[in-house]
This record gives C-alpha cells, structure tokens and sequence, in this order.
C-alpha cells in the first residue's frame, strides 16, 4: 500500500501527532492486555491465582505450567490436543484446496453435461455456516462411524464452495493463449493443470492456505459435538473441557498455559506470512 | 465470462468434479435437506417414530416465549457486537491512516488477535472478569462495583459483547485502513485547501467514500455474530443467567444436543437458514452494485 507523499497541509505534526500515536498505542494495549494476563498466570502457581489479584508479571512457573499442561493436561495431555488441532487444521485446509482446484479447472476448462448446475449447486453452498446444519450433519457423521475420528472432524468442514469459486476466478484471469499454446503443444489437460495452471496458482494456493489452516484450528462446535473421546480433542475446544464442573477450582496456570498454546499456532503463521494473510483474507471476501 | 479455449472430454471433468460433489452432496445437501424434513415432525419421547406436523414447530416456536427472547436476544446481541467491533476498529484506522510513518507497525500489531480462536478469546476474557479470581473484577471491586456476570444478566451480555467485539477489531481494522488509503489524497487535500478541518473533512468526504467498505464489514459482521461467537457464549456463560445470552445458534444446540428436541432444533436450523439467505442475497445485491460502478 504505497502512496504518494502528503502535503503539508493534512499532515499532523506536534501535539496532534502525539495525540494519533497515544490513541493508537491504547488501541493496541486494549488488543495486548487480555493476552498478557493469560501469559503471565502461565507463568505463576496456583496459590498467586486464587489469592486475588494475581501478579502482573511473569513468575517463575513457566516451565513447570507448560510441562504440567502438554505432558499430563487435565482430561488429555495438550500435546495430544495439539496434534489434533494440527492434523484437524492441515486436513481441512489441504483437503479444501485440492477438491476445489480440481473442480474449479473442470469448470472453467471444460464443457461437460450438468456443468452449470454442478456451479450453482457449488456455489449454493457459499456462505451456509455448519452450525446451521449441526444436528442432521452430526447424524450423517455417527451414521458413518465417524465420530471421534479424523475423518469426522475434518470432511464436513470441506464441504463448502468458497475456494472452488475463488480458484474459478483466478483461472479465468488466466490467458487463454496458454491454454491454446499447450493443445498445440499436445499437451493432455493434466499435463496442462499440473505444468502450467498449478504453478501459476501458487501464490493463491498459500493465501488460502493461511487462510483455511486458522478457520480449521479455531473450529469449536463441530469438534466439541463429535470428539467425546478426550483423546480426539481439539485444543481450542479441550480449554473448557478442563474447567471442573461444580464448585471445585480450576487449575488456571495449567488452563493458561494451554489458552496460550492453543493460539500460538495461527499467531505465528499470521504474523509470518502477513503478506499472504492479508491477500487471502481480502482475496476470499470478495 | 467463458473461456475461449477448451479441453475435451466429459468424463475426465466429471471425474474432477467427483470428489467435491460427493463431499458437497453428504455433508451439506442432505444433512440441509434432512434440517428442512426434520422441521416438519415431532419424535415421539423415545425417539422410535415421529408424526408429521406440518409446520406445527414453526407455529410453536413463534409463539414460544423463550425463542422470542432469544431472537430479540440475538438482534441486541449483534447489533452491540457490530457497533463496537467495527467502531474501535474505524477510530483505530483513522488514526494509523494519519501516520505518515509507522502505519505498518501498528497493523502488524493490530491484526494478529484475528488468529484468536473466538473461544480462547471467551476463556481470557472469562478469566479476567471471573467473579472469584479475576483481576478486573478485583480491581472493580476496590472501587466499589460488584461485577457478577454469573447473576447479572445485563453484566453477561456486555462481557459476551466485549469478548466477541475483541478478536473482530482486527479484521475491520484492516479493511478500514486498506479503505481509507485507496482514498485518493487529492481530494482530501483540495478540502483541506476549502479550509475543511479534520473532523468536517471525515464527515463529509472520508466516511461517504468509505460507505461500501462499511457495508460490507456490516454484513460480514453481522454473520459473524449470529454465528461464530458461539464458542464465546459456550465458554463464558453457557447461555445464561436465565438465557439472557442464549443467542439463535446456542439455543439450536442446546435444544437439539442438550435437550434433545430435535424437530425444534431442525425447525430452527431452518430457521436460521433464511436468515443466512436474506444476508447473503443482500450481500451479493451489494456485490453487483459494485461491479456495475
């Protein structure tokens, strides 16, 4: 986003330039705060939590929480609860991306029966969140013997148009001469996708991957439903799992410890590939 | 828009088309349609047979009073989420639109809470106001306020309200900065020459300039509260006090899994169905405006 210099007329110098980074800096403080405080009694034992107000810096527990959390955890150790999330995250976003290119090249490169209702019955499905579907969803996936496995976690999660309909709009950017030059060329449809297309949709294929790797990683209900088995937990939804039910006091450091594991994750890979997460998130809203 | 250039063949394209469909078809088409069938009957209490009603759920749900306040519920609920999301977010792009320098660094520090699963956000945000061991509620304490948002209904709504608007503040923040930098200076500049001061400048050429983007963000957000905040509910006040936080989404769970009524649930996943719809049609009305300008 670059632009041209300012002039000096909206430029703000002085007291209103102070003002611009104080306002900004409360912003980003508002954004750390919550954060900071899941840190920081990841960090402190037990005792300095339930004797309010805990610390505002870090204590010495550090390693001691986070050992405690992904070696033994509450109801699964977080190590586990993070292989899932992992396996849950990757699956989706890979699976999404490869039945959507295949399908999208199919659209777009080929002239086949029911063509246009396969497109629209696709791109029905473009904004119908699985909430929407839960029970009957839940019901297909027990029917199946899909619960508490991979498979269950992640196949109903792919089941949407979003990329198809983002891949349909690259290819059609993409010049026809390509195309024209590999039929000439003798190229078979797969050599093209594969040598030319595939290539060329990089850039695209790692937007989206940033993208759907964080929308698979947070998913909530979905795991919550169908993993009852503590060792199929996803992380994000194994924090509450931990709480005690009634009276009994949770065990904070250690239910701290795993909030903050349970973001590291998609954290680093948007602050990694920014570039990549901005283009695909404007990329997928379009 | 048609490609000139084409390949040959039909059943190598079907065979390409195959594994979505199968997917789609499974997972999404008939668990929709079976929403749409469930909707019209009641199980009997031991789940062997069920009797046709006709719309009869329908007719019961608009005349329960429970889910009208939790429609009514809802409508607070995203309008709040909305509001504050997306105007922490305006005020926060304004500010970092007037750095000269610098913009860049407060985005990178602006935009990771994205990655924050709308759970953990809950779990933090929980935390801190948690009635026995929370800092802010500590500390409100010690100013005399009572903070209990596990007995206070509206205390729970604006702690779902703050947790939800929290990790969405990034994401509006960086559609509005990208919004107001393709604003073209010229145009700023020439008010600023009319003798136009910053806030009538805002008002009168920045905001109007900006509407499609906020439009956008609006629906976007909308969805996002009616649908993705369900983990914030489910974390922090699992629908309660006395479902003063029970929105749409929370009540088709907590009456289809936790409770068991499953032609309710379904009538209300269809429910909710039209509802995603109108938003989505208004969403792509917008988008073809767009394009025709």
């Amino acid at each position: 986003m670059s632009r041209s210099p300012r002039s000096g007329m909206v430029e703000n110098r002085g007291l209103g330039l102070w003002l611009t980074h104080a306002g900004l800096i409360l912003g980003v403080a508002f954004i750390f705060f919550p954060i900071w405080l899941a840190f920081v009694a990841s960090t402190v034992s037990q005792p300095e939590i339930v004797h309010p107000p805990m610390p505002l810096v870090p204590g010495d527990q550090f390693f001691e929480n986070y050992r405690k959390a992904l070696v033994a955890g509450v109801n699964a150790p977080v190590a586990l609860m993070l292989l899932n999330s992992g396996v849950m995250a990757i699956g989706i976003a890979v699976g999404k991306i490869i039945i959507s290119l295949l399908s999208a090249f199919a659209i777009v490169y080929f002239r086949f029966p029911f063509r246009r209702v396969f497109f629209w019955l696709i791109f029905l499905t473009l904004m119908l969140p699985v909430e929407v579907r839960i029970v009957p969803t839940y019901e297909v996936v027990a029917g199946f013997g899909m619960l508490n496995s991979y498979s269950g976690l992640i196949l109903p999660l792919i089941a949407s148009a979003t990329a198809t309909f983002l891949f349909r709009q690259f290819f059609m950017t993409v010049p026809d001469e390509l195309a024209e030059a590999a039929r000439v060329d003798g190229a078979r449809p797969m050599q093209f996708f594969w040598d030319i297309l595939l290539p060329m949709s990089r850039t695209n294929i790692a937007a989206l991957f940033v993208i759907l790797f964080i929308y698979g990683w947070n998913q909530y209900l979905w795991p919550l439903l169908i993993t009852t088995d503590p060792s199929m937990n996803t992380i994000v939804m194994g924090i509450k799992q931990m709480f005690p039910s009634g009276d009994d006091i949770a065990d904070w450091p250690v239910i701290m410890a795993t909030s903050i594991l349970a973001m590291l994750p998609p954290v680093v890979v948007v602050i990694g590939m920014q570039r990549l997460f901005i283009r695909g998130l404007v990329e997928s809203e379009k | 828009m048609e490609k000139r250039v084409l390949f040959k063949g039909i059943w190598l394209p079907l065979l390409l088309v195959l594994p979505q469909i199968l997917i789609t078809a499974v997972f999404f088409f008939y668990p929709a349609g079976q929403a749409v069938w469930q909707s019209l009957f009641i199980p009997d209490p031991f789940g062997l047979s069920s009797q046709f009603v006709g719309l009869g759920n329908f007719e019961y749900l608009l005349s329960d009073r429970y889910y009208r306040a939790s429609f009514v519920t809802t409508a607070i609920f995203s309008t709040l989420v909305t509001l504050v999301s997306m105007g922490v977010a305006l005020y926060l792009a304004v500010l970092a639109d007037r750095l000269i320098k610098g913009s860049g660094a407060y985005r990178t520090l602006l935009i990771w809470p994205y990655a924050v699963a709308p759970a953990v956000a809950g779990v933090l945000w929980m935390f801190m106001f948690n009635t026995r061991v929370g800092v802010v509620t500590w500390y409100l304490g010690l100013l005399g306020y009572d903070w209990n948002h596990v007995l206070n209904e509206g205390e729970a709504m604006s702690l779902v309200v703050i947790a939800s608007s929290w990790g969405r503040i990034s994401y509006n923040f960086l559609f509005f900065l990208a919004g107001l930098q393709a604003i073209p200076r010229s145009v700023i500049e020439a008010a600023a020459i009319d003798g136009a001061r910053f806030w009538t400048r805002f008002r009168t050429i920045v905001f109007p300039l900006l509407s499609p983007t906020t439009f956008f963000l609006l629906v976007v957000n909308i969805v996002y509260a009616f649908f993705e905040t369900f983990g914030v509910i489910h974390t922090i006040t699992s629908g309660g006090p006395q479902q003063a936080t029970t929105i749409l989404v929370y009540k088709v769970y907590a009456d289809g899994f936790v409770g068991q009524d499953l032609g309710s649930s379904a009538a209300q996943s269809v429910i909710l169905l039209v509802v995603v719809s109108i938003l989505t049609i208004i969403q792509f009305k917008y988008i073809e405006r767009r394009v025709h300008y």
